[in-house]
């Protein structure tokens, strides 16, 4: 309404009215202006508190005991190196198991199966368990792999995390491979190349920097998980490398001391904190400025 | 991929039965969780789940269009990007991480300072005033909503700036053309054109929200009953699950419970998630 009266050029146009009308809609854009910046702004305190509190406890705590000690009880001289070695383990061999078959599937919706009934359908489920809530996918696993085989073990572990780097790779690979011109699938399918070495050597090698990131998010993500493998590979405080027995990781054991009433155990887990969030971070930062500079 | 989905939903499924079997339709509704008398049930559960979620979106989507708004239109082109890379990263920190920093550094905050000025301000007020009343714990429904509105703000903030930027530039120009101002061209422009998306993006930070554990399990306060109080503590299906099972026996009546819990989660996420997806067709093909 009060765009229409501005613009209709009547005879009984009012200098004053107009001038009115226009301070009015002047005023609301200012505010909401304001609000917007005062939305940003929080957004990014609320990002600087949460690190700051993190560097702020977490230096407090940060010794090299944390890195050369396994958890101990309350009281006695321990660090988080059984914690960080199994979240070290766990984290990449979920990605080594998940990535290829990521790969393969987001292969296979962006060059064999684009509109096709199976396509879709796939795509649709690999969307829904992107955005699953990841203790269901502990609840599963716990379901299929560790009540049939008696026990909690780092192997559970390891197939929750490569459950959730699945859907992660299968998007990137699919969107990376959907970025290559046809002209470039069309003028290799032209020299008599078959299909499959056209997606392994022409495809593949020019999507790599966008998957190489996907896959670094993947390890970020999972890297972080605690919900998941509170039930798989619930957590260890002994020194083990034993894949078939539980095992620790930094964010189940981040839960368990950040919960106790241990004042030393509660150090502890900041100091877990501030290495796995600046491990994250990191991550998330190296894969950005990779997909970037490449593209 | 399929075959995973399956054997997830069918898997959580017969775990669960038992339950649904022991208590019928009324496992959703009944409030009962009493390990003793081996009586589960999951509305408390249910219920805060919801209540938090839909609590956490009306906190988190003002702020996520604040922020898509001001990245989209009113920053200058040379900060966009990386305020942009700040706000996504909040998406990136660990779950675990705003459990420990929501539970040791706003909880306290929450019970020094606002809730009790929330309560003697809010809590006198007919109609509403129930919902702010209570001892001001600092853990609770709203502390937890509250971090869960943090946790999904980049997620929104994402898809709403993605959409915005794909309106075509031409008719925002012609708005401008016509003397709008800014706020003008989004509320007239740029969120009729993007409608939809937006839902979108929304019911995918509410699909996060429903299904997030740690977080929340760190500030909710863990009582299994349902307060009119948005301060009081409570329960949702994640929190109870994570919490719970440690403590059940294999087999028994109770872990079957929460493997039903799980079952119902699933359903729930997957509703929401699949209506996101649904909504955000039109985006998704490029």
């Amino acid at each position: 309404m009060a765009l229409s009266s501005m613009m209709s050029p009547g005879p009984r146009k009012d200098a004053a009215v107009a001038a009115r009308l226009g301070a009015k809609r002047k005023r609301a854009d200012i505010i909401i202006r304001t609000l917007c910046i005062l939305a940003t702004v929080l957004g990014l305190v609320l990002l600087a508190s949460i690190l700051a509190t993190l560097f702020y406890r977490g230096i407090e705590a940060m010794s090299l005991r944390v890195f050369t000690h396994v958890t101990a009880p309350p009281g006695s001289e321990g660090g988080l190196l059984n914690a960080i070695v199994g979240s070290l383990i766990q984290s990449l061999l979920g990605t080594a198991i998940g990535t290829p078959i990521g790969m393969l599937v987001g292969t296979y919706l962006a060059e064999y199966a684009k509109d096709s009934w199976l396509g879709n359908a796939v795509r649709f489920v690999s969307d829904i368990l992107l955005s699953a809530p990841s203790i269901l996918i502990g609840l599963f696993v716990y379901q299929i792999l560790v009540l049939p085989f008696g026990g909690f073990s780092g192997w559970a572990g390891v197939a929750a995390l490569a459950i959730i780097v699945i859907p992660i790779v299968v998007r990137t690979t699919e969107d990376m491979l959907q970025l290559i011109p046809n002209t470039l699938r069309e003028a290799v399918m032209g020299l008599g190349a078959p299909k499959w070495k056209m997606i392994t050597l022409i495809c593949w090698r020019s999507a790599i920097a966008g998957i190489v990131t996907g896959v670094l998010l993947a390890v970020a993500r999972v890297a972080g998980e605690t919900a998941p493998l509170l039930f798989t590979s619930l957590g260890n405080n002994a020194w083990s490398t034993d894949l078939s027995k539980p095992m620790s990781s930094l964010p189940v054991t981040i839960y368990s001391f950040a919960g106790s009433p241990f004042e030393d155990w509660i150090a502890l887990a900041w100091a877990g904190a501030l290495i796995i969030t600046l491990g994250v971070l990191a991550l998330n930062i190296v894969a950005r400025t990779l997909l970037r500079s490449r593209i | 991929m399929l075959i995973l989905l399956g054997a997830l939903i069918i898997e959580l499924f017969i775990a669960g039965l038992p339950a649904f079997r022991a208590f019928g339709v009324a496992f959703v509704t009944s409030t009962d969780w009493d390990p003793v008398r081996e009586a589960f049930g999951a509305g408390v559960s249910i219920y805060g789940t919801i209540v938090t979620a839909v609590l956490a979106i009306l906190l988190a989507v003002p702020l996520a269009f604040g922020v898509a708004f001001f990245l989209t239109e009113l920053a200058p082109p040379w900060a966009r990007r990386p305020l942009g890379t700040a706000i996504e990263l909040l998406a990136a920190v660990p779950s675990i991480i705003y459990g420990m920093w929501g539970f040791f550094v706003i909880a306290p905050a929450f019970a020094q300072n606002i809730q009790p000025w929330i309560i003697e301000n809010i809590g006198e007020l007919p109609l509403i005033g129930f919902l702010f009343q209570g001892a001001p714990f600092g853990t609770g429904l709203f502390t937890a909503a509250f971090i869960l509105a943090i946790m999904i703000l980049p997620f929104i903030a994402a898809t709403m700036r993605d959409v915005f930027d794909q309106v075509p530039p031409v008719f925002k120009e012609s708005a401008y053309g016509l003397g709008a101002t800014k706020w003008e061209v989004m509320k007239g422009v740029v969120l009729p054109y993007t409608r939809i998306s937006v839902v979108g993006g929304i019911m995918l930070g509410l699909g996060r929200a429903l299904g997030e554990t740690m977080a929340v399990t760190f500030v909710i306060g863990n009582a299994n009953r349902i307060s009119t109080s948005l301060f009081g503590p409570g329960n949702t299906i994640a929190s109870l699950v994570a919490l719970e099972f440690g403590e059940s026996e294999i087999g028994s009546l109770k872990l079957a419970s929460l493997l039903a819990l799980g079952f119902i989660l699933f359903l729930l996420s997957f509703v929401v998630l699949a209506t996101s997806r649904y909504l955000l067709r039109s985006r998704l093909k490029v």
